[in-house]
């Protein structure tokens, strides 16, 4: 009996109190017609040392950055996490509490989260942060929803192709039941095309969700299009990247109204996609509107400094249909990570890690651009992302030879967008080294060069 | 004795100069940043963050840490959450390095390991539920809700029916009807007995053919079976409605009974409950759905199939579902939770699984025997796998609430029960024990309680008495909002 205390003694003494001859009687109250008649055809159990064995065997199937050098992207990042961030999250006291119901019990959980709330504030020049929503995707679709409220415009919403292709999936699935029309807006360049972001915005369009830096890497020209949507009283919903902010103006000192994005560059492991970290801050004047626990400054009754959940009545379980959002669990953990990592980081460190970002990238862009078989597909600026064009329209071969060579070169783009399906998005970010990027130019133009694979 | 830099924010710990990481050098050719970026998007100020030394960040939050309580160290029976024991073994095993690291666009061929767990976690909560299709992608039990109802909207599209109403219960999780409005219906509340079950008549009353969902937990959130369910069912069924399980008490029920068996056409698992997975002060969780044949394709993308040819197995991720509603968040799910939920399941199997809900709905009996006795349980002798006991007599009396009850459970370390959650129980006290807890700590818990209630009045008003804080003003709070800390102005 895994995890369970009781004895057969303790099961009978247990039973003798309640007054009742069995376990089994304690379920009466489901019909027996309803009750399943036999055991679930579930695997047998297994103990702590054979499940050790089996999940070494399944992880030993899987390839890993730790043995593949990887220039994965594309919203989840090989960025280095201090080992002072995995000794603050393991400890029980914060692992294995939950949402802070009971202030008293939990000062450490609601301190954590006004620090929180304040470094992201100033990570992004915010007024105010909640303290945090599932994912990068479902931020991106509540700063979106959070629009409609506040401008109480329901016509349409803009997006930007530019944006995380399954971010913006993620609120087609969200709006394919509401009545506002999402509106894509084309970005031929590598980044949102002005002409058309003017020619859409009406005097019915909630906000224009842009990315900056944007899916492709590239910067988006935000002054001038935080000017075209304020003029149209629409909002400008930012979409960030945290470790860009090292170099990069702030979403709140450009003009941007409500800032979402992915904290998982913030000291949460890749873990094939999550749990990670949504992201969301706004100006003070939406904060009724805010989706997502919050905490407070308070006193007690004894007059000290304290912390509590508060603006509770946004919320789903006070409420109900009414709430700014159904979210209940969130990302508490990955908050408490974000935190940590930001606190070790320090200015100095975030500055630190996006120079060594932004000269790396530059480099691998350089050296991977001036190769016969690749190109690079956008001149804009870019910060730790670009996209490469294959003069030979092979690049999910390319892509599998690499891996087979120990490399992940990068993530193909076809699968979203159909006009760059000879297009590879690369990443580097500070964990790799100059000898590893060399590793991928000589893997292209030595294994992989021009004339080697077709098209088809 | 307690360290009083453990309260000070940390921001309040900053000095100029000071850091906690040295990163390396550049190691390309460097070109000035201005080159790279034009100076219209670089930021003209230095971050505010703190700066501190890697000792103090421990200290700091080490300190912080212990002004918790959690699962680990105290008993925490708060209803509705199954606040279980975190199995360190779950931990270890979900932090292997080809668990833990790595990328989410890697190629099927390199994630198999992945791939199959994930495909053996879609075949186990379909065993336990009874359904045929089940999508890991949702993030949290609120998230599977959402999507759950997102696929029966898209599942009455393609037959063509309007339907614009969700039926909830009074006592109902609030997630529920959330979740309804974020989908864009309407959503309509369906009375309880005062038993404490949906009442029937009022369900046929508000049952008609507008009605796309009826939302139902089982056990529900007062701790009791619903055994009127297939009835329920068939009623729903029988205008062309649709069956939501809220799958939030399946710690009760696990290999004794499965929603599919009871009229269930869709649910959602909460794995973080259910199945162990740490709570991490607010989350992660995750909320995989399980549904019937009918709905399976209009399930979001992708899903995990299973090839075999020539005695080899291989796993790859299935995006051809024209009908799926699509994506509900980026990337797969949470994975990290959800190889958690399989190490449980592999370290219980069926057997262990049913003796998980026998001992979690014997713990609640237990307690609910020796509390009923001092604080009554409105809805009667038995119970599942938790109780709703009422303090009303106690309010009404002597003018002490739920509140300063649980809150003078803290000072004898235990976590508070869930308060005034059913709203349809006066003064509501949640009990959850779980079956993670010993006889002696049920019998302490419950001894407890008891000496609370002999208690004087003014002395529970005002408890807890040994917490570092008592009482915050929460309404200050909201109505001053101080929501971030700002640098002092008086230096």
């Amino acid at each position: 009996m895994a995890y369970i205390y009781n004895t057969p003694q303790d099961q009978q003494a247990m039973l003798e109190a309640i007054g009742c001859d069995s376990i089994d009687a304690l379920f009466d109250s489901i019909p027996e017609s309803l009750r399943l008649q036999r055991p679930l055809k579930l695997p047998a159990a297994m103990g702590e040392m054979e499940l050790t064995s089996h999940l070494a065997a399944l992880s030993e199937k899987n390839r890993s950055p730790a043995d593949t050098l990887c220039f994965l992207g594309g919203g989840s990042y090989d960025h280095f996490i201090p080992a002072v961030v995995d000794y603050v999250a393991s400890r029980g006291e914060f692992y294995t509490s939950y949402t802070p119901y009971q202030p008293e019990v939990s000062q450490g959980n609601l301190q954590a989260m006004f620090e929180y709330q304040t470094m992201i504030c100033e990570l992004t020049g915010m007024d105010v942060s909640n303290q945090s929503l599932y994912d990068g995707g479902s931020a991106a679709v509540e700063g979106v929803l959070m629009s409609l409220d506040v401008t109480r415009r329901r016509g349409r919403v803009l997006v930007a192709e530019s944006v995380h292709p399954e971010y913006r999936q993620v609120i087609d699935t969200y709006f394919a039941l509401l009545e506002t029309e999402v509106v894509t807006l084309p970005c031929p360049a590598g980044t949102l095309d002005l002409n058309a972001l003017e020619a859409e915005l009406t005097d019915d369009t909630a906000c224009l969700l842009l990315q900056h830096p944007n899916f492709f890497g590239c910067l988006e020209e935000v002054h001038e299009i935080v000017d075209k949507v304020h003029a149209a009283g629409s909002l400008l919903v930012t979409i960030i990247d945290p470790v860009s902010l090292g170099l990069l103006e702030r979403p709140g000192d450009y003009g941007a109204d409500v800032v979402v994005g992915e904290g998982q560059s913030l000291g949460t492991p890749m873990q094939y996609g999550g749990p990670y970290l949504g992201l969301m801050a706004c100006r003070e004047k939406f904060v009724r509107r805010l989706p997502g626990r919050i905490a407070g400054e308070t006193r007690d009754r004894r007059g000290n400094q304290c912390w509590v959940l508060t603006l509770q009545t946004r919320e789903q379980h006070i409420r109900r249909d009414k709430a700014t959002s159904n979210i209940c669990t969130n990302q508490g953990l990955f908050a408490l990570r974000a935190s940590v990592y930001l606190a070790a980081m320090g200015p100095q460190g975030m500055r630190e890690v996006a120079e060594l970002c932004l000269q790396k990238t530059a480099y691998a862009r350089q050296r991977l651009g001036d190769l016969e078989r690749l190109e690079i597909a956008f001149d804009r600026p870019v910060f730790k992302e670009f996209v490469l064009r294959d003069r030979e329209n092979a690049v999910e071969q390319l892509c599998a030879d690499a891996e087979e060579a120990g490399i992940f070169a990068g993530v193909p783009l076809g699968r979203w967008y159909p006009d760059l399906s000879d297009c590879l998005l690369v990443a580097v970010t500070e964990k790799r080294t100059r000898p590893e990027i060399e590793r991928l130019v000589d893997f292209v133009s030595v294994q992989a060069p021009c004339g080697v694979t077709h098209a088809e | 004795m307690r360290n009083k830099h453990a309260t000070q924010l940390i921001f309040e710990l900053s000095q100029n100069g000071r850091k906690a990481v040295a990163l390396p050098q550049i190691d390309v050719p460097e070109r000035p940043v201005e080159e790279l970026i034009p100076e219209r998007f670089l930021a003209k100020k230095t971050l505010g963050l703190p700066q501190v030394a890697e000792p103090e960040i421990v200290r700091h939050y080490a300190n912080l840490s212990t002004l918790n309580m959690s699962v680990d160290t105290h008993f925490y029976p708060l209803g509705s959450c199954t606040m279980k024991y975190n199995p360190k073994r779950n931990e270890r095993l979900a932090s292997l390095r080809g668990i833990v690291d790595v990328h989410p666009y890697q190629s099927e061929r390199s994630l198999q390991g992945l791939l199959q767990i994930f495909f053996e976690l879609q075949e186990m909560l379909g065993e336990i539920s009874g359904l045929d299709a089940v999508s890991l992608q949702p993030a949290a039990g609120a998230h599977g809700e959402l999507t759950a109802l997102m696929v029966a909207a898209a599942y009455f599209r393609d037959l063509g029916e309007v339907r614009t109403t969700v039926l909830t219960p009074d006592s109902a999780h609030g997630t529920n009807p959330a979740s309804a409005r974020m989908c864009g219906f309407d959503t309509v509340t369906v009375k309880s007995t005062p038993a404490g079950f949906v009442d029937m008549e009022d369900l046929k009353s508000k049952l008609d053919d507008s009605v796309a969902v009826f939302m139902i937990t089982n056990p529900n959130t007062l701790g009791l079976f619903e055994s009127n369910v297939a009835e329920i069912a068939d009623q729903v069924h029988a205008r062309g409605g649709l069956i939501y399980l809220d799958g939030a008490n399946m710690n009760a029920i696990l290999g004794v009974t499965r929603p599919g068996d009871f009229g269930a056409d869709m649910m959602h698992f909460n794995p973080h409950k259910t199945f162990s997975g740490p709570h991490g002060g607010g989350g992660p969780g995750a909320g995989p759905i399980a549904v019937s044949s009918k709905l399976g394709a209009f399930l979001p993308v992708p899903q995990v199939r299973r090839e075999e040819a020539q005695s080899e197995c291989t796993y790859r991720l299935d995006w051809d579902q024209p009908q799926s509603i699509g994506r509900v968040r980026s990337f797969f799910g949470n994975s990290g939770v959800l190889v958690r939920a399989y190490c449980y399941l592999r370290t219980h199997g069926p057997d262990g699984l049913r003796e998980v809900s026998e001992n979690a709905v014997l713990n609640a009996n237990y307690l609910l025997s020796r509390v009923k006795h001092f604080l009554p349980v409105p809805q009667g002798d038995r119970c599942m796998h938790e109780f709703v006991a009422s303090a009303a007599q106690c309010k009404n009396e002597r003018g002490v609430s739920a509140m300063d009850l649980v809150k003078r459970l803290l000072d004898y370390g235990f976590h508070a029960p869930t308060v005034y959650f059913p709203l349809t129980v006066k003064e509501a006290v949640m009990i959850e024990p779980t079956e993670t807890e010993s006889k002696e700590m049920l019998d302490q818990f419950a001894e407890t309680l008891f000496r609370v209630l002999e208690e004087p009045d003014d002395l529970l008003h005002e408890a807890p008495h040994t917490t570092r804080i008592s009482r915050p003003d929460e309404v200050t709070a909201a109505r001053k909002p101080v929501l971030r800390w700002n640098p002092s102005t008086e230096e």
